[in-house]
């Protein structure tokens, strides 16, 4: 035990990956759940060259020179999902000097992109990045005050992927608009008054109007950023909780020709029949069951399994917590689990449908033959808090399980394990 | 009082035993609003084969349990079923002591969150040590009956951390009433919540330009209380002395001037309330530990002790409690130390008390899951945390912390029948409650939902019944 904490502490570098240039690395003998056509494979191996899957299946042979690393057993899961929150833009909540995920301008910005703030060192990430997550949406935060007032606007900015191994953040992006109370507060003091902002957004981006109008709420450069959005039928997230919302978003968001995805979605099961009719994906936290405030009085733990039950995709993200505690998520699907959903749909709700739902399904959320590795090795099934990482690989590249945290750990062991052998 | 007395740090013995030289003549610390809790009666049950998770470390496989007169009656194997007993098979199954929550906000933070009934912080002092949150506490908060679910069948609430000393703490028991003395805890004691650190200093510094804005000014703002409730104590002490002295002393002697807030403080001096404190950092928690010894006064527990894993031996050797999180960090400077093994190493260092605690109305739902994290960190740094070890977190050590151990924490005879059955290893993700029984009561049937108890708010509520018309 003590020779291993040494090693750790000696090698620890707080780098995200080591060097495996030119390596061949055989995963010997795991559970790997593909989340793709090869499903669940009970005993199987993956052999990663130069950083992609180059083999993965039952009867693999070991090529010549390979590093075999023995799993026993163990579970392989594509690199999970750390849901939506402010990765790499937000380090303390707390301290503002910290945060660059929010616009407080008082202006309507949906030009206005955080990623461009990543930072890859950030601490959050790294203990993020350890307990197997491997990308995540970085969401522009609301500027909402419990008393209405605000210095913000509807349309919060645009969201991007964030990659767990430090590389930049990528597209697509999508433009996140508030509704329901949070919008309200934004919008003046109604939920109804965030669509007469929107209308005048959307009419300001497609006439063709005078940059020095007064009575614009959009900059030219915004108005580029809707007039794109519309022409391409872009993507927006609908962050709603009350099911009227949820179906007056939608609607506005279809008639304009918009794929809304709904993020909050606490009483999203009470309009699964929309969703479901209209493909229209919900991201959720599992673990919403009060009624927290007057937009989810209808708050239930079987809001997951009744969605899926319906036919609407499902995507989880914790909403009550932030950017540090994307590792509760996959304790947030298991007590999906044990309120109605299947351990298939709830897996893929931490790893596939956001890859599909967020665009990045080509690099994430599946293990395929081809891809580069981004997958996580678990002791059992990941969504039991009694199973922990054995090793994370993004971008092909075993990433260091060194962080602060663990540094920390192996400080202050054997000072408690010194006054115990007294 | 022996018990009382081996809990406390040199000068508080001395504080102990000039109480007992008052008598009964300083009542800060009577309540006037006493509980009104009645034990339903019940029939017998007999849970027959199921996994026992003790609470005291210990664990019984294929054991039955005997529920009777609202009490555990008896604990082991092939019990026979009194005459009229309700024998429920729970092969399979895991029984577990009533989970308890050292630190909730339920009720006093109900959901939904209103301004209305936004109650938990009386921020308009830095001590406020006059205000009860029993006094706060919305029964009707749908945040009681999710927690039962839980598993917690009793907890104790306190006041925000808005202020260096918040006010008093009031332990329930989580059965539904409709009003707080009929879910208080007979016989608890009260708590006195105080509160370290950011929280004071950002709320009248940054927030009022008043003092405290600093560490320095916290510290300064307690002993200042804690100096003013020592002459409180002695004015009453020498009125008590010269009354009974009788003739023209007694005759002379003047009657304080009675002060709630100084009630409080006082009677923490005395030995009735101890401290629970809203503490993250080590180096704060061991000059509130300072704090205490210069005063003479008890600290039960540090509450959420974030940093607590780098003082373990510490808080060990003074019989400190540690309530903390399983894996909350970063959200602010006092928590950027957080590390998911601070449970295990506190549990490890010898006579501790690790408590995994809530202070959250969904954590509060799921303790044994934040126990189960807990554990397997634990375990992943080659310690051998059981079961029925880590069960302990959330049963027996919370109740010691509130001194209630007597009645409640493990299954054991003569203690209150606050008892749970799982589905399956409660530290399973996967594992759901199905029976709860809350002194021999059946509160919460999973086999019978409509028998759950249910929120007045929630009542025709039909966002909760139905999809959209």
């Amino acid at each position: 035990m003590k020779t291993k904490l040494i090693a750790m502490m000696m090698g620890g570098v707080l780098a995200a990956s080591m060097n495996v240039s030119a390596e061949t690395v055989v995963l010997h003998n795991g559970r790997l759940v593909t989340e793709g056509a090869g499903g669940v494979i009970g005993h199987g191996s993956v052999v990663i060259e130069d950083g992609v899957i180059k083999a993965m299946g039952e009867a693999i042979a070991t090529p010549p020179g390979a590093r075999v690393i023995e799993l026993n057993g163990a579970v392989v899961t594509p690199a999970l999902f750390g849901g939506l929150a402010e990765f790499g833009v937000r380090e303390v909540d707390s301290e503002s000097q910290t945060d660059d995920s929010t616009l407080r301008l008082g202006q309507m910005r949906p030009e206005f992109d955080p990623s461009l703030a990543f930072n890859p060192e950030s601490t959050a990430l790294s203990v993020s990045r350890i307990e197997g997550i491997g990308f995540g949406v970085i969401v522009p935060g609301a500027p909402y005050s419990r008393r209405g007032a605000s210095n913000g606007s509807v349309i919060s900015g645009q969201t991007a992927i964030a990659r767990f191994d430090g590389r930049g953040p990528r597209g697509p992006h999508y433009l996140s608009v508030q509704l329901g109370r949070t919008g309200a507060d934004l919008a003046g003091g109604s939920r109804a008054a965030v669509y007469m902002w929107l209308d005048q957004a959307f009419n300001e981006a497609l006439s063709n109007a005078k940059d020095q109008d007064d009575n614009h709420v959009l900059t030219p450069e915004g108005r580029k950023v809707m007039k794109q959005l519309l022409e391409h039928s872009g993507t927006v997230l609908l962050y709603a909780n009350r099911a009227s919302d949820i179906r007056e978003g939608v609607t506005y968001a279809l008639k304009h020709k918009l794929k809304p995805i709904i993020v909050g979605g606490a009483e999203a099961w009470r309009v699964s029949s929309l969703l479901a009719s209209q493909h229209v994906p919900v991201v959720l936290d599992p673990l919403t069951d009060l009624p927290e405030s007057f937009d989810q009085i209808g708050s239930t733990m079987e809001n997951a399994a009744r969605l899926h039950k319906a036919g609407v995709a499902i995507a989880f993200s914790l909403t009550a917590q932030d950017q540090a505690m994307a590792r509760k998520l996959r304790q947030a699907a298991g007590n999906a689990v044990a309120h109605g959903l299947d351990w298939d749909t709830a897996m893929a709700a931490i790893t596939v449908t956001p890859a599909q739902i967020f665009g990045v399904d080509g690099e994430y959320g599946r293990l395929a033959v081809g891809r580069r590795a981004n997958l996580t090795v678990w002791s059992g099934d990941p969504l039991e808090m009694s199973s922990l990482v054995q090793s994370v690989w993004l971008d092909g590249h075993e990433q260091s399980l060194v962080t602060r945290q663990t540094l920390l750990r192996d400080r202050y062991l054997p000072k408690v394990q010194s006054h115990q052998a007294r | 009082m022996t018990k009382l007395i081996q809990r406390f740090s040199l000068g508080g013995v001395a504080l102990t035993i000039s109480l007992t030289a008052l008598g009964s003549s300083f009542d800060g610390a009577k309540d006037p609003y006493p509980s009104t809790y009645a034990v339903q009666n019940s029939t017998p049950v007999l849970l027959q084969d199921g996994t026992v998770l003790v609470g005291n470390g210990t664990r019984l496989e294929h054991a039955d349990v005997l529920l009777q007169n609202g009490k555990v009656a008896a604990v082991g194997a092939h019990l026979t079923a009194p005459a009229g007993a309700t024998v429920i098979n729970v092969a399979g199954k895991t029984i577990t002591p009533g989970i308890i929550d050292i630190h909730s906000h339920l009720g006093v933070y109900p959901s939904p969150s209103t301004e209305g009934n936004d109650d938990g912080n009386e921020a308009t002092a830095p001590s406020t040590a006059q205000v009860w949150a029993e006094h706060s506490v919305w029964p009707q908060d749908p945040g009681f009956e999710m927690a039962l679910e839980g598993g917690v069948t009793t907890l104790e609430i306190l006041p925000g951390s808005a202020n260096l000393i918040g006010g008093r703490s009031a332990v329930l028991k989580n059965v539904a009433a409709t009003t707080v003395q009929a879910m208080k805890f007979p016989g608890a004691r009260q708590g006195l919540k105080m509160a370290c650190g950011e929280n004071p200093k950002r709320v009248y510094g940054k927030g009022r330009n008043t003092a405290p804005s600093t560490r320095m000014g916290n510290m300064a703002g307690y002993r200042a209380q804690w100096v003013e409730a020592k002459s409180y104590l002695a004015e009453w002490k020498k009125y008590r002395e010269d009354v009974a002295a009788g003739g023209d002393r007694a005759a002379k002697a003047h009657e304080p001037k009675r002060d709630l807030r100084l009630d409080t403080l006082a009677s923490v001096l005395n030995g009735e309330i101890d401290v629970q404190m809203h503490c993250y950092r080590a180096d704060e928690m061991a000059q509130a530990i300072d704090l205490s010894q210069e005063f003479g006064y008890t600290i039960a527990a540090f509450h959420h002790a974030v940093e607590a894993y780098k003082i373990a031996d510490r808080l060990a050797e003074k019989h400190i409690c540690a309530a903390m999180w399983a894996d909350w960090w970063g959200f602010k400077m006092e928590a950027n130390d957080g590390i998911q093994e601070n449970i295990a190493l506190v549990d490890l260092a010898p006579n501790s008390c690790a408590i995994v605690h809530s202070d959250s109305e969904e954590g509060i739902q799921r303790l044994n899951q934040e126990a189960a994290k807990a554990m397997a960190h634990g375990n992943a740094m080659g310690l051998k945390i059981t079961p029925e070890h880590a069960i302990q977190w959330i049963t027996q050590n919370p109740a010691k912390a509130l001194k209630i151990d007597d009645k409640v924490g493990t299954i054991e005879v003569g203690k209150m029948a606050d008892v749970v059955v799982w589905s399956t290893d409660p530290f399973s993700t996967y594992s759901i409650t199905e029976r709860i029984y809350i002194d021999g009561v059946l509160q919460f049937d999973r086999a019978h939902p409509a028998a759950t108890p249910r929120s007045d708010f929630m009542l025709g509520q039909s966002a909760a019944n139905g999809v959209s018309p």
